[in-house]
């Protein structure tokens, strides 16, 4: 159920290396809002959703520009899914936000029947995944969404590196009537992995930097801080590749071959090292053979006391120094 | 307008499909009690409120129903059986093999079923997400109806949809509640008091009347009746409605129906 008319969508917004800094600058909720008001511009059939956290996503710009196509349900993240649901099935396009958190926990049922089951082209933005919203405690870290949203069956699973990628992500949606999930991590001035416009298709991961030894496969925040470690690499003697997944499903197993002829593929994801996007290439890679060893990088399945983001990459070794010290230990063992 | 009788002896054909279905299926038997509660509303709904077009099934102006208590499922294929949606072929195999029409209905609007069904609660959701993309497209013609358990109300997510659909002026939409008074466990009150219903339900802006679910002319009135709010009618119900052994009795949410059990079920039905 995959219905593509081009990149049109992308005409309204200028990649421009001004904009690229600009959109980092403002951070995950900035890019949602520019994707947000392209997509008011050229689909008629978008509706923008939220639970009470229209100020949070950044959608007040577009609930002005566009009167009448922000629906608000109030904090009923439940209701939320199943009015998508009847828009979608009216000939609606409803982008539904909320907090990751509170995605892939309290309203899976209801993902599962509408989304999986009845297929209905729903698209749902996880906010603040992983540690971002961290200062408010566990509650609201989702470290869980990639897992389950992997698991249930039709669901796309996006996972972009950047604020540039996130605004790509979220209109390569609207060009398929698949049912889709669209994780947001990173900060306020997120790191800039695209510095540059380049072509993004959905299930088609990025080799952002090539190397000989090893690989990292990394996604949504991770790709920033995976690169970093590849340069601290680099300067030890090892080459390292990195690859930008940012579709967790489908997995781009055609990426994950080519890596096979490294000595070792890691995987880092800010997110749970169970069940994510190690857990993808390491289900993929099990069936191989002759398969390189893979470790698995991410938050260790517990939760992090309460901190800013910062502390909390740091917490969970999930900043590039760190990440490449975890691969020199690994390598070591060997 | 169709007489009381021709309303009363379609509910009886609905019955007596419900009751074959249920025993052919065997082993695995069908929740008889909750689809024999709602049968005369849908006999009601079907018979003579509802607009739909068997040659046009998905045209835009027709009325959705959603059955949002979902294993009343046999109940609405006998009745999308007597509009014509569903076949006596379909009826004579469901609840078997591979049947598509299987203990919850599965999303199929060309024959008449607008969504899946089978996890409690979430039907209002979807019917008011229907209401909203219908006033928003303009299309004042087409009404949501959406069926509920009384046991279903203890769902949270029944509530969040609740509220949403008066403060979303929603007035397209009429929530039936087929009050049977029992659920699974046991008597309504005994598992989850759930206060006055219909006080909840008036003080979020709805139009309320509880009617005799049973009495096809006044479920008739009471659906015929125009509001300038969204409705909720509470249709009290017997579940088992129809079946002497099984006529408000808590084991009967689900059953079998063995050969002697189903033809003193046919001699129930067509005695009434």
């Amino acid at each position: 159920m995959n219905r593509r008319s081009g990149n049109w969508g992308e005409k309204l917004i200028d990649f421009s290396r001004r904009n690229i800094r600009i959109w980092s600058l403002l951070g995950p909720g900035g890019a949602l809002s520019t994707a947000a008001m392209e997509l008011g511009e050229v689909k008629p059939e978008v509706q923008m959703m939220t639970a009470d956290l229209n100020y949070y996503s950044g959608l007040k710009r577009f609930s002005k520009a566009y009167p009448g196509r922000l629906i608000n349900v109030g904090i009923a993240e439940q209701n939320l899914i199943g009015v998508a649901a009847g828009l979608a099935k009216e000939g609606y396009m409803p982008f539904a936000n909320t907090y990751a958190s509170f995605c892939a926990s309290r309203c899976v049922d209801q993902i599962r029947v509408n989304m999986a089951y009845m297929k209905l082209p729903i698209k749902l933005i996880g906010l603040s995944a992983g540690l971002d919203a961290g200062v408010l405690g566990a509650t609201h870290m989702a470290v869980e969404d990639l897992a389950v949203m992997r698991s249930l069956p039709n669901i796309t699973v996006l996972s972009p590196a950047d604020c540039t990628e996130i605004i790509k992500a979220i209109l390569a949606s609207s060009e398929t009537l698949d049912p889709t999930y669209i994780r947001l991590t990173g900060p306020m001035n997120m790191p800039i992995v695209y510095n540059e416009d380049y072509d993004f298709q959905i299930g088609k991961a990025v080799e952002i930097r090539q190397g000989r030894d090893i690989c990292i496969i990394a996604t949504g925040s991770m790709v920033y801080h995976a690169v970093r470690a590849a340069e601290l690499l680099e300067i030890k003697g090892i080459s390292c590749a990195v690859i930008n997944m940012h579709t967790v499903k489908p997995l781009d197993t055609e990426a994950v071959d080519a890596m096979q002829d490294k000595k070792m593929i890691v995987t880092v994801e800010e997110a749970s090292i169970i069940g994510g996007l190690g857990s993808a290439v390491a289900e993929y890679l099990a069936l191989q053979k002759n398969r390189p060893y893979q470790i698995m990088l991410g938050i260790r399945d517990s939760f992090p006391t309460a901190g800013s983001y910062d502390y909390l990459l740091k917490q969970c070794r999930l900043t590039g120094e760190q990440i490449a010290e975890d691969i020199i230990s690994a390598l070591s063992r060997e | 307008m169709k007489s009381r009788e021709e309303l009363e002896a379609m509910a009886r054909r609905i019955r007596l499909s419900i009751a074959q279905m249920t025993w052919q299926s065997g082993l695995k038997g069908a929740h008889l009690g909750g689809s024999m509660s709602v049968t005369d509303i849908l006999a009601v709904l079907y018979g003579e409120i509802l607009h739909y077009d068997v040659q046009n099934p998905l045209s835009p102006e027709r009325d959705r129903l959603i059955l949002s208590k979902a294993h009343a499922a046999v109940a609405l294929y006998a009745a999308l059986h007597e509009a014509g949606f569903l076949s006596k072929d379909d009826i004579d195999h469901a609840l078997q093999g591979d049947s598509p029409y299987f203990e919850h209905p599965k999303m199929d609007p060309t024959h008449g079923i607008e969504f899946s069904g089978g996890s409690l609660g979430q039907g209002l959701s979807l019917g008011m997400g229907t209401a909203l993309g219908l006033k928003m497209k303009g299309n004042t013609a087409a009404k949501v109806y959406v069926i509920l358990g009384d046991g279903e109300c203890d769902e949270g997510q029944i509530w969040e949809a609740a509220a949403a659909v008066p403060h979303f002026g929603l007035t397209n939409v009429t929530v039936i509640v087929d009050d049977n008074g029992l659920q699974f466990d046991g008597r309504k009150e005994d598992i989850l008091k759930a206060g006055d219903p219909a006080a909840r339900w008036a003080s979020l802006g709805y139009d309320v009347c509880t009617v005799n679910g049973h009495d096809v002319e006044a479920v008739r009135a009471v659906l015929l009746r125009e509001t300038e709010k969204p409705r909720v009618i509470i249709a009290k119900t017997v579940k088992g409605k129809g079946v002497s052994f099984a006529e408000n009795d808590v084991t009967w949410h689900t059953g079998r129906l063995t050969d002697e059990l189903y033809q003193e079920a046919i001699r129930d039905i067509n005695h009434d």
